[in-house]
């Protein structure tokens, strides 16, 4: 497998040659953030194009066509749009916290997705509580979409961000739970670790039934963690016309719409790297020949396809069901979710404990 | 009928009555609410359906024509008319807490003729603006633009309303109220939103997220096609009908066509009466699917929204082919339909009849087969049968309360007597029942369908009718099953070419007057997925 | 500096005075080579990504469903993100009668509408009054209370007809000036001084 490491440690190395160490640690600090920022709006956009070009497949229909070829230009189009729209700022409203929101949804799933291993050597930190990381930094964004709903000084927007509090803080519950799980089975929190541990086979198959039934909830969870259908109630269209966000126009709009899709992303990322190896090819234990075919296949290439298909999984079902209501939301978490997961969670170390797994 | 002016005359001899289409009592206004009640409630007559209530004006007076149904004395109809002389103060006793759904109607009466209902709760304009001068439909109403301009400001005083009460010494008076209390929490649903199918507003006071009552304020498409009908000639005032509830276009536009031969006693030629029911079926089926996409859309599955519109554009070529146009069909003329069949169009239907079955298990499996739209759909928006009958709740949403009301059954008119079709019954009582009674009604559409495509009748698709259509003096109702319920006319003639008086029954026009009753208690986006199972048609409220 | 439609020769869609007027003028005034392509730019991205705002009052929404079901599907030109919201949308699409009670409404989600902003009447009630214009509420016209682009006939109009108006639409944005032009506030704010303007009306 191609260590991107070697890459990154050269240039360190160039660098180092004619600048003092302080510049070269900035110089770095800014190219990773422009690099991150630059794929951070490119995945967004992608994905907008991604969703529209499936749902519209989902619906016998085509999709975008006429901007670019197969209107790959579509969402270019909508950026610049999005770009030089008005921003309107409202009477009678926290103008401070109103401005403020947008911008805090929006570096929280940025942080979020620098934390991500986009392939072997390809991370930006290497932290020893990764995964905790990643989940503290997603409670941010709840903050940004509850001021959002209350300095809107609209009954739309308020309900929609009570709504999304509710249900931010309960799944993360599950979402935490089914972690942890896969953090008892795997022995560390660190990222790279976390990968590397999967060289073998993916922890989903590694953890077998625990592993699966904590895949499932996560990804359940992970729906309404990022307030996607069937848990789309903060921003339900039909009931609360664009929820939260109502009153939001312009690129703040643009910040909660690029976040909404890029958060997709993240928890579609945080499940491969969980589940399903990260930037791991698929090992058999015992294959050589097929996992050494595996490995000539570049490890961001896994990273990215991976997550496209969990994110294909959850945009599926986003189409196709309907929407809960909000006590039915609620009670199922807590009634039946997190139990399970909990449930889940003793079922795991009881069989890393007797060592019932591969 | 004999019977019914014999118990009448025993109970009101003062009450004279007026033989035509329907027996006409003609009572005095100070009796006129004991007789409503004694017409309720009285063994032998049992008229527990208001049908319709048209106000009128007959220049020396003002009044109201109330049209009663009996379920019990096989769905038998009579109509009472009620007139009071006083044009500039005129009163009527309110019958809206015998029959509910006179609530909506006798605001309706009041916008359009200022007559007050005495003991009327709500007593405010309903498609009108709180600040409209006059009151249009009078014969002497100021129609000068410089009273009414456009408005560029906001309503006031929305939240007040005026109730007149009679004490015991009969003397009435005005009692100032309030629709909401000063610490409610409203939420102010329309009239630009996606939920209310069109611009629907309804103002909800809620707690926490559950409904506590439930406000509607309609006429943000109130279009005066009832004044518009007076100005016009008879076939110029069929156009109306496509336009108010368009997706019951032919089954509207049949009514009226009906109404006004019955009134020139003009026998429609066979072949014209089967395409004329092939059609409504048809517009049935293109309903339905409409319904079901939009509830599904309204739930958040928004595929199978798109589903739903794959079969509907079939029905649509179907209509353009024959018709000539996607909507607003025009296709029923006075005494027959206005062009002969497409040479395509058995071999079309045909296809349709075919595909139906299996597209309503595909619908099944992608929406209702799902376990999170049944638990959205199941056990919300209770309607109990007698609160349908009371609010005169008719077509799948009535018959989902498992009241027996169709109109093709009760009143069979065109070829509907002859052909085999059941008349679809859930007794849920809940949005699912209402949603699943829609989707069986698909299926007996298809039968009815089946049993005419291969036998339509060659000869005349018109009668003869005079060039210019003049009924005799009097008064006719007629109704017929639309998509969304039991659709009436009322034509009240003077003789001369245009009508004096029109009034369309809308259904939705009762199933909005329930949302109050079916909405409190339950939650926000339950109030979205009950209006989407009632499915009114905003244009058909407004009118 | 034709305005380029896709899939559409110019010659064939060339029956738009308005437009060829309007691209007259401006060549006449000519414009800075950097500001004129950013133009360029920017007036791509508009007219290929029009939002509609939801706003359907009677039977042209219900076409304008159909515009966005299957067999039509907007979402081929970009149309179909549909927003509930005023102030994330581009345009509103007047889909049907305006009636008195319905005006200051219509008027307020218009200012409820983020810059820059169009208004398509659709159908013969937005355009005129359609059927309805004699009676004593319907506002003869949206036009009249509001600054209108496009008008789309027909009672109502088939998809086919939404398309055409539509590109209409994209045309009269790809010739518009968003540096250095007039500001569309001021002529907005002009145009609301006007209207509604007083008419005698028959009925």
């Amino acid at each position: 497998m191609f260590n991107f490491g070697i890459w990154t440690s050269e240039f360190n190395k160039f660098l180092m040659g004619f600048l003092p160490e302080w510049a070269t640690v900035l110089v770095e600090c800014v190219i990773i953030a422009v690099l991150v920022l630059l794929t951070y709006t490119v995945l967004a956009l992608f994905y907008i194009l991604y969703e529209r070009k499936l749902c519209a497949w989902f619906q016998c229909r085509l999709g975008p066509m006429r901007v670019g070829k197969w209107g790959l230009l579509q969402v270019f189009a909508d950026m610049f749009k999005i770009l030089i729209k008005e921003l309107i700022s409202l009477k009678d409203t926290d103008r401070f916290l109103f401005k403020l929101a947008p911008y805090l949804v929006i570096t929280s799933s940025v942080v979020m997705l620098a934390c991500l291993p986009w392939g072997n050597g390809l991370q930006i930190i290497n932290y020893n509580i990764g995964i905790f990381f990643i989940l503290a930094v997603s409670s941010v964004g709840v903050l940004g979409i509850l001021l959002a709903g209350w300095a809107s000084n609209n009954k739309y927007t308020l309900i929609g961000a009570m709504r999304s509090g509710a249900q931010m803080i309960s799944y993360e519950i599950s979402l935490g739970l089914a972690i942890i799980t896969i953090i008892v089975f795997a022995g560390t929190m660190n990222i790279n670790e976390l990968v590397w541990a999967q060289d073998k086979a993916w922890f989903i198959f590694r953890g077998h039934i625990p592993a699966i039934i904590a895949f499932l909830i996560y990804i359940v969870a992970a729906t309404a963690e990022t307030n996607r259908g069937p848990f789309d109630l903060p921003e339900a269209e039909h009931e609360l016309t664009a929820g939260y966000h109502t009153e939001y126009s312009g690129i703040h709009f643009g910040f909660f719409y690029l976040a909404e899709y890029l958060n997709l992303f993240i928890v579609s990322g945080i499940a491969s790297l969980m589940f399903l190896g990260g930037w791991m090819p698929l090992h058999i234990p015992g294959w050589d020949g097929f996992n050494n075919v595996m490995n000539y296949i570049p490890s961001v290439v896994w990273f990215l396809g991976k997550s496209f298909f969990v994110s294909y999984v959850i945009i599926w079902f986003k189409w196709t069901f309907p929407r809960v209501r909000i006590d039915q939301m609620l009670s199922f978490e807590w009634k039946y979710l997190m139990p399970l997961s909990l449930a889940n969670l003793v079922l795991m170390a009881v069989f890393v404990a007797l060592g019932w797994h591969f | 009928m004999s019977e019914i002016k014999e118990i009448i005359s025993r109970i009101l001899p003062s009450a004279t009555f007026t033989e035509g289409d329907t027996l006409m009592v003609t009572v005095d206004e100070k009796d006129w609410h004991g007789f409503a009640k004694a017409l309720k409630e009285t063994k032998g007559l049992e008229f527990d359906v208001l049908s319709a209530v048209v106000g009128m004006d007959w220049k020396d007076s003002l009044g109201v024509v109330y049209y009663l149904t009996s379920t019990s004395r096989n769905w038998d109809v009579i109509s009472v008319k009620v007139a009071v002389a006083d044009r500039e103060n005129p009163m009527i006793h309110s019958v809206c807490d015998l029959w509910k759904v006179a609530n909506f109607q006798e605001r309706e009466v009041y916008d359009f003729y200022g007559i007050k209902f005495i003991n009327h709760p709500d007593m405010r304009r309903f498609f009108l603006r709180n600040d409209w001068k006059g009151h249009p439909l009078r014969k002497d109403y100021d129609a000068d633009p410089k009273l009414n301009p456009i408005p560029t400001e906001d309503e006031k005083n929305e939240d007040d309303t005026v109730s007149y009460v009679e004490d015991e010494n009969g003397n009435v008076k005005a009692v100032p109220g309030k629709v909401f209390e000063e610490d409610e929490y409203v939420v102010n649903i329309g009239p630009q939103h996606p939920s209310t199918h069109g611009v629907m507003r309804f103002r909800a006071s809620v707690d926490g997220e559950t409904v506590k009552k439930v406000d509607v304020v309609s006429g943000y498409i109130h279009r005066g096609i009832e004044k518009l009908s007076e100005g016009l000639t008879y076939p110029q005032i069929l156009h109306f009908t496509d336009r108010m509830d368009y997706m019951s276009a032919h089954q509207n536009r049949h009514c009226l066509c009906m109404c006004i031969e019955k009134a020139m006693g003009l026998e429609v030629p066979r072949r014209a009466q089967v395409i004329r029911v092939m059609m409504d079926e048809l517009m049935r089926i293109s309903s339905h699917l409409l319904s079901f996409g939009c509830t599904a859309m309204d739930l958040g599955a928004t595929t199978a929204f798109f589903y739903g519109f794959r079969e509907r554009e079939m029905i649509l070529d179907i209509f353009e082919k024959t018709c000539g146009a996607r909507m607003s069909m025009n296709y029923n003329v006075i005494g027959g339909v206005i062009a002969d069949l497409h040479p395509d169009f058995v071999k079309d239907v045909k296809e349709l009849i075919n595909i139906m079955p299996s597209r309503l298990k595909e619908y099944h499996k992608v929406f209702s087969g799902n376990l999170i739209a049944k638990n959205r759909l199941k056990k919300v928006g209770h309607l109990s049968k007698e609160d349908a009958i009371n609010y005169a709740i008719t077509g799948p949403s009535g018959r989902g309360s498992n009241w027996s009301c169709d109109c093709r059954k009760k009143h069979p008119y065109a070829v509907y007597s002859e052909v085999e079709f059941d008349e679809v019954l859930g007794d849920g009582c809940d949005s699912y029942s209402r949603y699943m009674v829609r989707m069986k009604e698909i299926e007996q559409s298809c039968r009815i369908l089946e049993q005419l495509v291969d036998r339509i009748p060659e000869g005349d698709i018109r009668a003869q009718v005079p060039k210019v259509i003049k009924l005799p003096v009097g008064s006719w109702y007629q109704q017929v099953e639309a998509s969304r319920g039991t659709f009436g006319v009322y034509i009240e003639s003077t003789g001369e070419k245009n009508p004096y008086r029109v009034h369309f029954q809308s259904p939705c026009f009762n199933l909005v007057g329930v949302m109050d009753l079916t909405c409190s208690g339950y939650m926000i986006a339950d109030l979205i997925t009950i209006g989407a199972a009632l499915d009114f048609v905003i244009p058909d409220i407004d009118r | 500096m034709e305005v380029k439609i896709k899939s559409i020769k110019h010659e064939d869609f060339k029956d738009n005075e308005y437009i060829d007027k309007l691209v007259e003028e401006l060549n006449a005034t000519g414009a800075n080579v950097m500001v004129g392509k950013f133009d360029q730019l920017i007036n791509w991205g508009i007219a290929n990504s029009l939002w509609p705002l939801c706003f359907g009052t009677s039977c042209c929404a219900i076409e304008f469903m159909s515009l966005g079901a299957a067999r039509y599907d907007m979402a081929r030109f970009g149309f179909e993100v549909a927003r509930n919201s005023p102030r994330q949308a581009d345009y509103i699409m007047v889909q049907g009668t305006i009636v008195h009670r319905m005006a200051p409404v219509l008027r307020r989600l218009y200012e409820q509408l983020a810059e820059p902003k169009y208004v398509i009447a659709c159908g013969g009630c937005a355009v005129s009054g359609g059927p309805f214009k004699n009676s004593y509420c319907v506002v003869p016209g949206v036009d009249k209370i509001l600054p209108v682009d496009v008008y789309i006939p027909g009672c109502p109009p088939r998809p086919e007809a939404f398309f055409y108006g539509l590109m209409q639409l994209q045309r009269k944005i790809k010739v518009q000036k968003f540096f250095g032009g007039v500001n569309r506030k001021e002529k907005i704010a002009e145009f609301f001084e006007k209207h509604p303007e007083e008419e005698g009306r028959i009925g």
